[in-house]
């Protein structure tokens, strides 16, 4: 049972993680694409979303080939600066962001569309430099949208299973997540410890889902 | 001349192509721009304030030029000193009547905090009579009390005009009245150049010194109207 508890504290981290670097990414995606008028706008949202379509074993094949040590990515990385990804818990940080951001910028571009333009505007007459109007107008007032985006990015993070085996592997106490473990034991006949990862795994998601519920903007802010 | 302006701009929307050619020079203090709704008054407004951006054009308010395409000179909506008072009045929905007075006050990427009073802002605030709101978010507030934040928010950082698009459409017709005055003697009071965009004619009869009429995206006839031949 021990190796459960190692198992969640692992899935806690990556998951967190992830959810960290969705923060900036997808909120960062989600206001360009809201804000910003420029050719091609709705292609890239597609592409954006790829991920949230795609079967997880398919992006974490791209991963490889692409943070791979004979990838693109990943053979720059070992030569620079000797950091290999793959089969390391930062690898399963990078499948999970992969995996969960379309549901973080999603959420993001919905909320800051709702932003009326001309508070921006107002803000700028006003003499408040660019950062400063998305830090005091836009952001507060997308902000409930944004949260109900980065707790489900998290819940699907905490489930990540197709992607994160393909990049990391399962190496207990390393890159083991609990949905690995899961299968991990149901494969070596371990009824005891899978069924102790099940009733974990559930009540996680569940507590995540309730407090993403309550989040979800009935309102975004009371408007005038 | 106080208000020189000439601006030119291609919209494109689904489809359909709108042309906009303004032109007008005045020096009257207290100047409205008058036309149907569609005719480009606020697209006009938006690109002296600096939130939109003309194809090519020229723009000098009291004697500062805040654009000229011709030389490349674009200020900034921050650096051109223009209190702005939009439709509906733009009001933050998430700070109260005090902070967004505060707004300008402070700029860093913080909020004022609801707390922090301000020599200024509490003189606004008074002269305003909104001592007793202004704990008081936007969406608590009646009409007038809002136009009256949204004025006193674009007043406090000393501007060096005052734009207004439709200030008095939203409200109902007494205290369309009693506000004009208002605003009338406000403007007296501050000797603050004044450009106030509007469909309804009284807005004209009461309150302008000059008159540009705009219908489908041209100032008509090309010239100034003046007060007296609006007025039957």
């Amino acid at each position: 049972m021990e190796g459960a508890w190692v198992a969640l504290a692992l899935t806690l981290k990556v998951a967190l993680w992830a959810t960290a670097l969705n923060l900036v990414l997808g909120v960062g995606v989600g206001y360009a694409m809201a804000r910003w008028r420029f050719a091609g706008r709705e292609v890239l949202d597609a592409v954006f979303t790829l991920p949230m379509v795609m079967p997880p074993t398919v992006l974490g094949y791209y991963l490889l080939v692409l943070i791979g040590s004979q990838g693109p990515v990943g053979a720059w990385l070992l030569q620079h600066f000797g950091i290999r990804l793959i089969f390391t818990w930062q690898g399963a940080v990078i499948a999970a962001t992969v995996v969960s951001f379309p549901l973080v910028f999603k959420g993001a571009r919905a909320a800051f569309e709702t932003v009326d333009a001309q508070l921006e505007d107002a803000a700028r007459t006003l003499g408040i430099h660019e950062i400063a109007v998305f830090f005091r107008i836009s952001l507060p007032l997308a902000w409930r949208g944004i949260l109900a985006g980065l707790l489900l990015s998290f819940a699907r993070a905490l489930g990540e299973f197709g992607a994160t085996l393909m990049v990391a592997g399962s190496i207990p106490g390393r890159t083991q997540t609990l949905s690995i473990a899961v299968y991990e034991a149901v494969q070596a006949g371990q009824d005891d410890v899978a069924n102790f990862l099940v009733v974990l795994t559930s009540i996680t998601c569940i507590a995540v889902l309730l407090a993403a519920g309550r989040l979800v903007p009935g309102r975004v802010a009371p408007r005038d | 001349m106080i208000w020189d302006v000439d601006l030119q701009r291609v919209l494109l929307h689904e489809g359909s192509r709108f042309e906009l050619g303004v032109r007008f020079a005045s020096d009257a203090p207290r100047l409205v721009l008058y036309g149907p709704s569609g005719a480009g008054k606020t697209q006009t407004l938006k690109m002296i304030a600096g939130v939109a951006r003309p194809d090519r054009g020229r723009i000098a308010v009291a004697g500062r030029t805040l654009l000229d395409s011709s030389t490349g000179i674009r200020l900034s909506p921050q650096d051109r000193r223009l209190a702005c008072v939009f439709q509906d009045y733009a009001l933050f929905p998430h700070l109260s009547v005090r902070q967004n007075i505060m707004f300008a006050r402070r700029s860093g990427w913080l909020n004022p905090s609801p707390q922090v009073h301000d020599a200024q802002v509490d003189r606004w605030i008074a002269a305003f009579h909104l001592e007793s709101v202004a704990g008081h978010f936007p969406h608590q507030l009646s009409g007038g009390q809002r136009q009256r934040t949204a004025l006193a928010r674009a007043l406090v950082n000393e501007p060096t005009a005052l734009l207004l698009d439709e200030p008095f459409a939203a409200l109902d017709k007494v205290l369309r009245q009693r506000l004009r005055d208002e605003l009338k003697d406000l403007q007296a009071q501050l000797r603050l150049p004044m450009l106030l965009i509007t469909h309804d004619d009284d807005d004209v009869r009461l309150l302008a010194d000059q008159v540009v009429y705009l219908r489908a995206g041209k100032v008509v006839d090309g010239a100034v109207v003046e007060e007296e031949t609006l007025v039957e």
